[in-house]
Order: structure tokens, then C-alpha cells, then sequence
């Protein structure tokens, strides 16, 4: 194994940064990858956050399932590597 | 959103972690296995993020304990592990995550298996499973890099002495006791298969530490017959936001 074969983390790293924008926990949520179908837990996702922003990848292709980045007074949130995000009500008001 | 929490204690766990229990006015409540990110602001404004996992249990008394390793060229957790005090005041978001949790609801057998500082959500989870009354049945498998850089040592053994349902082993990476049976060595499919529940009978598992070790642990627990939708992992890294 390389130094940078494992350089990425997952879906719970990014949970806080993305609690900004979603009320509900996103780390619960299953999301269907846009590019392998594959539908995996959020939290699963591989996330790589050493660059500006956050960038979630599919634990199966590699694909980018998300984008978010913050500049100044606006934050941008790049999705379409997802075709859906299904998320727990049930979580509501738990965790977020 | 982000609350204050007030420094109320400090418990070193070795040379180089520390535990910090912080009581905050308006806590929620968590979850055994959430996180919190904490947020660290300079005089000139400039702020640093970090994710702890929770070490304790759900409380009423709103209290949130966080273990933080010192990483040798950190930005935060220096300051975490050797300037904070007693009365001090920390910013805090969370609690954090609904998937890599564990609910006192939960009876079937659970596999935790901790790399590192990595034990500190699962520690959670089994000091969390004593103060429900849980009867599940645990099974820890703590990897660690010699016998001094155990966290809780002495808690863990007397939670699996009161209750035999709480079943440790210790995995050794550099140093081991003296005879201790197995050579210093990274986890592998024999240990798991010598020390983890079967995978016949469905434990859920729990896998936390670097990213290395838990795609190798998530690995053997496959390879060793577990179905991938019963593992859940989280991975933190010296490099990233989650320690």
C-alpha cells in the first residue's frame, strides 16, 4: 500500500459541515450513486476533505456522488452525482 | 449551530490523550457512537474544525466526555490535550450522526472492534449498554499499539469481570505484556475468527480507527462470512477533519 492509498475518510466526517445545509441527519440517509446505481448509506460514502471544501466519492466506483465548498458568504453544493437522497424523519430533532 | 460547553474535568488516559468531560446547558442528548466537531478561534479570527467522538454514555446530568489522542503535528489537539482548564469554554456542533450509533433497543450480539483511539465511540457503546441494563452481548477486539496506550483499562476489565456478556481482547501492533501468547502483530483472519462472533449468528459490527486499519478489518469480517450490511465502520486520519 502506498502512503495516499487511504488518504480518504467517510460520510460521518463530513456529517457537520453538511448539518449547515441539512436539517435532518445525513449520515443515516441512502443515496443511490448516479453513475453505478449502487445505494449506499451516506456515512459509507469515501470522503476526501484535505483540499478546499469536501468532495464525497461512492465507495463502490469512486465516482463523485458531492460536491460542497464555501467561499466567502455562500456555500455550493454540487449533487448531481446522486439521483437520490432518501433521509429518516425519524432522526429528526434527535441529532441534528 | 454551535453550543458552548464548559470544561468541568480533565483525566489524562495516557501520555499522550486526555479526556475532557464538558457539561453543556442546552445538550440534546446523544446517542452512543455520535461525534461531536469542535471549533477552535485564534484572536485574529482565524478558526480550526476537529470531530471527537463521544466517550460517554447518555447522561442526564448533560454531560459530554471526549478522549483526544495528541497528534505530533496538530493544529487542535495539542492545544486540547495540554492548555485547556478546568472553566474553560469550548465551541461545539453536534451531536453528530444516526447510522454509526448504538441503541440500548439493540439485543443482538455486537462485534466492536477499535484501532487505536478508535475505541473511544465504541467505549461509548458498552458504557452505554451498563447504564441501560442492556443484556446484549458484546465482544471487543482493541488493536493497540503496546499495553501503555490502552484507553479505560481499568473500567473496561471491571465492566467484563461484573458481567461476563462484555468479552475482551487485546491485539498488540509494536509491544506486548510480558508472555503474552501472540507476537506483536497488525489483526488477521485467524484473530477474528479465534476472538469474534460467528458470523451465523448475525452480530452487528462495529468497526472505528484510521482508514487503513478499517478497511482491513471490515475486510476480514467479510472474507470471515459477515454480511457487509451488518458492518459499519467510521474512519478518522491524522491528515483529515475526524481524529
Amino acid at each position: 500500500m502506498t502512503s495516499n492509498a487511504y488518504d480518504y475518510l467517510d460520510g460521518n466526517a463530513a456529517a457537520g459541515e453538511l448539518s449547515k445545509i441539512f436539517v435532518m441527519d445525513v449520515t443515516a440517509a441512502e443515496g443511490q450513486c448516479a453513475h453505478c446505481g449502487a445505494i449506499k448509506h451516506f456515512a459509507e460514502a469515501h470522503i476526501y476533505m484535505k483540499g478546499p471544501g469536501i468532495v464525497a466519492r461512492c465507495a463502490v466506483c469512486e465516482q463523485v456522488l458531492l460536491r460542497l465548498v464555501e467561499v466567502r458568504h455562500r456555500m455550493l453544493l454540487d449533487v448531481r452525482g446522486m439521483t437520490y437522497l432518501s433521509l429518516e424523519t425519524s432522526q429528526l430533532g434527535e441529532s441534528s | 449551530m454551535w453550543r458552548v460547553g464548559t470544561v468541568v474535568a480533565l483525566h489524562d488516559e495516557t501520555s499522550t490523550a486526555r479526556t475532557i468531560t464538558l457539561e453543556v446547558r442546552d445538550w440534546p442528548g446523544h446517542v452512543a457512537g455520535q461525534h461531536v466537531d469542535v471549533r477552535l478561534t485564534a484572536p485574529d479570527g482565524y478558526s480550526a474544525v476537529r470531530s471527537y467522538s463521544i466517550a460517554s454514555a447518555p447522561n442526564p446530568e448533560r454531560r459530554v466526555e471526549l478522549t483526544v489522542e495528541r497528534l505530533p503535528n496538530g493544529e487542535v489537539s495539542p492545544y486540547l490535550t495540554q492548555e485547556v482548564a478546568v472553566g474553560d469554554r469550548l465551541e461545539l456542533r453536534g451531536p453528530i450522526g444516526g447510522w454509526f450509533v448504538w441503541r440500548p433497543e439493540q439485543a443482538e450480539p455486537i462485534q466492536l472492534i477499535a484501532g487505536g483511539s478508535g475505541l473511544v465511540p465504541l467505549m461509548a457503546m458498552i458504557r452505554s449498554r451498563a447504564l441501560a441494563g442492556s443484556t446484549a452481548q458484546f465482544r471487543l477486539l482493541y488493536s493497540v499499539r503496546e499495553p501503555e496506550a490502552v484507553f479505560y483499562r481499568n473500567e473496561l476489565q471491571a465492566l467484563s469481570d461484573q458481567d461476563h456478556s462484555v468479552r475482551l481482547t487485546y491485539a498488540y501492533t509494536r509491544a506486548t505484556p510480558k508472555d503474552w501468547p501472540r507476537p506483536p502483530s497488525r489483526i488477521d483472519a485467524a484473530l477474528i475468527a479465534n476472538t469474534s462472533w460467528p458470523a451465523k449468528l448475525s452480530p452487528t459490527c462495529y468497526v472505528c480507527g484510521p482508514t487503513s486499519f478499517v478497511e482491513r478489518a471490515a475486510g476480514l469480517l467479510i472474507a470471515s462470512g459477515n454480511s457487509p450490511d451488518r458492518i459499519r465502520t467510521e474512519r478518522f486520519g491524522p491528515t483529515g477533519e475526524k481524529q
